[in-house]
Formats: C-alpha cells, structure tokens, sequence
C-alpha cells in the first residue's frame, strides 16, 4: 500500500547534525526495524518521516511522492509512542475514534471502525475505560488501536514496547508480528534492543551517530556485519574481538596468528594484506568451543553462570576477555583453566579501521526473509 | 482479634487525640471565638453612636438588614464584582498560559513581567489605576482616547464597577496565568504529536487536548480566586470609596460602611454573618465541583 524513500536525509538542531545523510529505501508491506544505541537519531528520523520534524535537507518520498511539506496527518502514516501519548480524558473508543471524529466521520461509522479495530486486538470489553484504568499491555494495544483506525499506509512505532514488563514484551512482539500479516501494512519501528531487531524485521537498519550503518536482513547482519559497530550490537551475548596479526593471506582466505601462537585460515577476501598486518578476529559467544585437547585459545574462567540449558563463561585470556556459551552440563568451575576453539568460517576480521574483510561465501540465509520463513512454516504445516 | 483491634483504635485514638488537641484548639480559639462573637453581637442592639440602647434585640437587625435594599444592591454587585473577574481572569489566563507556552525570543522576561502585576500591594495597584491610568483628565486611557479623537471617559463616575473589575482583573490574571502556565508546561508533548498526526489543528488542539488538560487547574483558579474576590476591599477603599450611590459598595464594604462609617455593630455583624453563610454556599458548591474533578 506505501513505500518510502529517503534521500540525503540531514537534521541538525543548531550545530548538533543528529542526522547526517540517510538514504533508505522501504518496500510495501515491509516490516523495517531502525535500530542502534540510545541517542544515535532514531526517533528524530522516525519523526521526520512522521512530519513531526522538519527535515534540515535531503528529500522523504511516500509512494514516490515528495513529504517535505505536507503535515503529519497528510502523510497517510499514523505513529504509536513510547508514551502511549493516549488522551487521558477520553474513553478508549473515543481515544481510537478521535481522528475519525476530526475528519467529520459521523458517530455510526465512526463506532464501527472503531470496533472492528478492537475487534482485531481485543480490546472490545474496554471500549468505555478511560486509560487510566488500563493496564500497560492495554494501553500499548489501544495505541496500537487508534494508529490502526487511521487505516494508514505506513505505521509508525517508536520504542512500544520498552515500558513493558519481559514477558508481555515476547506476548505483544509476537502479536505485533501478526498484526503485521493480518494488516498487510508498512511498518517502521523503532527500538534500542536488538532482540526486538532481530524477531521482527524483514529489514534492520543499524544507526549510529546520525548515520546507517549497515542495512539488511536479520540473517545478513548477523552472518555478515560490515563493520565491527554493527557485528558488536547485533547478537547477544556480544561478539569477542581478538587481536590477531596477518601471516599470509591469498585467494581462499587470510591465515592469522591467534593470541596463543596458532594459526587459522579465515575464508575471508584479504588478498592484498601483507604479512604483519594488525587485524581484529570477532566471533560470537555460541560460535566459540570447548576442546580440552587442542583448543588453540585458552583462559581462566572468571564468571560462570548457569543458565540451565546453556552456561555462559566469561574467560579471561592474556590480554583480553572472551564470552564463551557452553553446555549448560559442563562441569567446569570458576577459576578452571580451559581450552577452546572455533571453526574458521565462523570468525570475521576487522582492518584498522573496523571494516569487516568481506567473506568469500555468502551465509545460506543470509538472504532469508521473514516472509520466506513463513512460507516454509506455512508448507511444513502442509 | 476485632476486638483487640477495636480496643486499640480507642487507645490510640485517645493518643493521638491528646496530640491533635493544641492544634485543634487553636483552630478553635481562631475561628469559632471570632465567629462566635460575630452571630453573638448580630442579635445585639450595640450601635456605638447610642451607647444608652443595648440588649438582646433577637433577629431585628437581620431584619432590618434584609429588608435594607443596600444589602441586595451589595450582594449583587459582588457576585457581579466575582463573576466578571472569574471570567476574565480564567479566560484571560488560559489564552496567555496558551500564548507564553510558545517559544518566541524574550520569553522569560515577558513571563516574568506578565506575572509581576500579582505582586503589587492591592491599595497601590489601585492608586496606580485611579490617578495614572484611569483619571480623567491626566490619565492613561483618557489620554489615549483623546489620541484617537474620543472623549475621555470619566471611568469611576461613569463606569465605576467596570472600572473595579478591570482594576481587579488586572490583580488577579497574573495569578491565573500563573497556575495554569504551571499546568500547561505539565502537557504531554507526545499527546500533543499524537493529536497532530491524527489530524488536529491548533484550535481542535486547544480544546480536545489542552482544555481538558487544564480543567483541574482552572478549577484550583476558580476556588482561591473565589475566596479572594469575595472580599474585595481596598481597590474600592481606594477608589470610590463604594460610590457613587452604592454602584460598587460589596458586601465586604457595606459591613465597612455600617460598622465602621454608620458605627452599628451589631449590624455589621449581621452583615458578617450573612457573608459567611454565602461564601459558604458557594464554597460547598465548589468544593464539590474541584473534587468531582480531582476525582476524575
Ligand atoms: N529538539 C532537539 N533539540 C536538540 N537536540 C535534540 C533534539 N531532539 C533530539 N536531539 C538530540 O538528537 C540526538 C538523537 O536523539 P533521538 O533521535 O531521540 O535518539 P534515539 O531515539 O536514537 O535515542 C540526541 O543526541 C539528542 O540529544
Ligand atoms: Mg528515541
């Protein structure tokens, strides 16, 4: 029903520039998720695109329509705040059916839409509380509600789940996630965990400081990050970064010189990197194994926690600490020296300036949607 | 186990009784003695200018008093005096709160400035009024009037309660202003985007979102405004002296006049007695209404 375009977006407040050049492209019926750490500009580039702020340069397209100038309620976008923002002196039903009510809708029609939005999160049994009397979860969905009544193109969500508790947050993600099929709308949302990134997005943005990082798939940024930023801030726990220096490197990879004194080849492209070379090696916690016999990596175990299914260790090495996720049967203690290791295609390589060295094969989900991984349910179900 | 819970509400009501009893009985002391004395001397015949003519004279000077058409001319003009100035300052003040809520350059001074008038005393802010701004000949506004060719109008002989309301209004604004410019900066932005995106303009705005958000405040204004304006007194001291004729003589200035000008003090009482019970009919009124609203 609505893409978007963004073209050399800036905005600066005075001499703060909170934006500096976003180029962004979103199909119809995409779930995008803007994420990075708290600061870095998300919610003023969610609030250009909601016209709430004016952008300093730079073009935003809907539908290939230039938005500069037209109001926030002439965009076709309806936005849900981290504040619910709900009109506290009206009722649900009118706080859903205001706009409605401002567009000169009358009461009957106005009363049916608003139901067959209730209908859709359940909220017909509230329909005459005020928010006062609501519950978090209730107002998020009320919220949800009235951005819904708008019938708009794009939706617009900033932050809507962080004033919820752990386990409504899962509830109303994964709600969330249907709504987005049942609406078959454009969402664009906004949010500083990288969990809510990775479970929702058919695409993720990564910002910092003003500025997009990498855009692509969960999968794609996960396998692929193409910097050290983005491969530090997607994936829980974070990446372990070693310093490593280059030994030899040609067409099939770059063999380095781990902390320990062992070499690995990583299938990374890097053909011209001479001997010597500095270099950071990042692989993730659940990517990193145990191997008492020729763990090329060893360390002392500092902190262990037991998570039942799953330890996690964090592993003091001569010059750095490394997360390690393990079995959650192991039976090692604090203070035990361990050996561990990883398979070479796990790792990536950072240059100085925290470039990731392409790798030489693509990750088979890299490409993924979360589309495809509903058709594959839907034809598993079959 | 009620039982022992009962007994001890009795035990400790008895405590904390001997605890409040200072403070109550000064309470006590401060109002009821007063008031006491007040409903005492109203059913007295105590007039100082006939110190020969006392006792009991029963309801005769509330008979007199209700049958003295100054008492219906004073109760009217004060709820006039009360009702104009409510009126201009709740409006006024919401406007201005709206106004200076904008950012534009210079706006905490303006602010400022915009409040300081609720900060002169009332007898020489109603000085200020009656020789600079509203005399007829060397005044503010005659001078103004005369600019655009007008006549000067002579305020306080022929407008005189309008000019009290004016002087008053101009009072008590800043303390409405005050209040509800405090209530305003309490807005939600988000709400206010909200409403934008759904489509609302400044003035749907001001009244789906910003007057109901004030409705609390207002009413706060209302009832210390009400307390106040009830017993006007020295901008009409001042002034005209509650003249010309009775034109703005208020309650609290006839219970002036008759005790202090006619010296009949039981009088006066009777007048006194009569404006507490009206303010505490409109009290009652309002109180209602303000806690309605915290309520809500
Ligand atoms: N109205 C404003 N005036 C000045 N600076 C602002 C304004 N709004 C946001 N900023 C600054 O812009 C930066 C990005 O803010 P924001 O977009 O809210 O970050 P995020 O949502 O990613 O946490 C922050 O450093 C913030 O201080
Ligand atoms: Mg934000």
């Amino acid at each position: 029903m609505a893409t978007l375009q963004l073209d050399r977006v800036t905005k600066s407040f005075g001499d703060t520039h909170v934006i500096q050049g976003v180029d962004l492209e979103v199909d119809d019926k995409e779930f995008v998720v803007f994420v990075g750490p708290s600061g870095c500009g998300k919610s003023t580039l969610l609030r250009m695109i909601a016209g709430l702020e004016s952008a300093t340069s730079g073009d935003i397209l809907i539908d290939g329509q230039r938005m500069n100038d037209i109001g926030p309620a002439d965009r076709g976008l309806a936005m849900v705040f981290q504040s619910y923002a709900l009109y506290p002196h009206m009722t649900v039903e009118d706080n859903m059916g205001f706009s409605l009510r401002l567009a000169g809708v009358d009461k009957p029609a106005r009363r049916e839409k608003v139901r067959e939005a209730a209908r859709i999160l359940q909220l017909e049994p509230l329909l005459d509380r005020k928010p006062k009397a609501l519950s978090g979860g209730q107002r998020q969905r009320v919220a949800i509600g009235r951005a819904i009544v708008r019938n708009p193109g794009i939706f617009l969500f900033d932050e809507p789940l962080s004033n919820l508790d752990a386990a409504l947050r899962v509830q109303m993600r994964i709600e969330l996630a249907r709504l987005h099929e049942e609406l078959d709308a454009t969402m664009i949302y906004v949010t500083h965990d990288q969990i809510e990134a990775m479970t929702m997005a058919d695409k993720i943005v990564v910002l910092q400081g003003g500025v997009v990082e990498q855009v692509g798939s969960p999968m794609e940024l996960y396998h692929h990050p193409c910097n050290r930023f983005v491969a530090g801030f997607i994936g829980s726990p974070k990446m372990n970064f070693l310093p490593v220096q280059v030994v030899e490197a040609d067409a099939d990879g770059v063999g380095v010189r781990l902390p320990g004194g062992d070499v690995t080849r990583v299938p990374v492209a890097g053909e011209k990197l001479s001997p010597g070379t500095p270099l950071e090696l990042g692989i993730r916690p659940e990517h990193l194994v145990l191997d008492e016999a020729q763990g090329p990596l060893s360390g002392e175990i500092q902190v262990l926690e037991r998570l039942g299914g799953q330890t996690s260790l964090y592993v003091r090495m001569d010059d750095a600490m490394v997360t390690l996720m393990a079995d959650g049967d192991i039976a090692h203690c604090v203070h035990d020296t361990v050996r561990f290791g990883f398979e070479s295609h796990r790792a990536h390589l950072f240059d100085a300036e925290g470039l990731a060295l392409p790798s030489l094969e693509k990750h088979p989900l890299a490409g993924l949607r979360r589309q495809d991984n509903r058709v594959a349910s839907d034809a598993n179900g079959a | 186990m009620t039982k022992t819970r009962a007994a001890g509400r009795t035990v400790g009501g008895l405590r904390t009784l001997s605890l409040q009893a200072p403070a109550v009985t000064l309470l006590l002391l401060w109002m009821i003695v007063p008031l006491a004395m007040t409903v005492w001397f109203s059913l007295q015949r105590y007039n100082l200018l006939m110190p020969e003519m006392t006792g009991f004279a029963g309801l005769e000077n509330y008979r007199y008093l209700f049958t003295d058409p100054a008492l219906w001319t004073a109760m009217g003009n004060t709820l006039l005096l009360v009702g104009s100035v409510l009126a201009i300052t709740v409006v006024g003040g919401t406007l201005l709160a709206v106004l200076f809520q904008q950012e534009f350059p210079g706006r905490g001074v303006a602010r400022v400035l915009a409040i300081s008038p609720f900060f002169v005393m009332p007898t020489v802010s109603a000085l200020v009024w009656k020789n600079m701004m509203m005399h007829p000949s060397n005044g503010v506004l005659s001078w103004l009037a005369e600019s655009f060719g007008l006549p000067a109008v002579d305020w306080f002989s022929s407008l005189p309660l309008t000019s009290i309301i004016i002087i008053v209004s101009w009072q008590w604004l800043p303390f409405a202003l005050l209040i509800l410019l405090t209530a305003i900066q309490s807005l939600d932005d988000d709400q206010v985007e909200a409403a934008r995106m759904d489509g609302a303009g400044p003035v749907a705005i001001f009244f789906f979102i910003t007057l109901p958000h004030l409705k609390r405040a207002i009413s706060v204004v209302i009832m210390i405004e009400m307390i106040f304006l009830l017993t006007i007194f020295a901008e009409i001291f001042v002034t005209t002296s509650g003249g010309p004729g009775l034109a703005t003589t208020n309650l609290a200035f006839l219970i002036y006049i008759q005790a202090l000008l006619d010296f009949d003090v039981g009088m006066a009482s009777a007048g006194g007695v009569v404006a507490v019970i009206l303010a505490n009919i409109v009290a009652i009124f309002l109180v209602r209404m303000v806690a309605k609203n915290l309520e809500s």
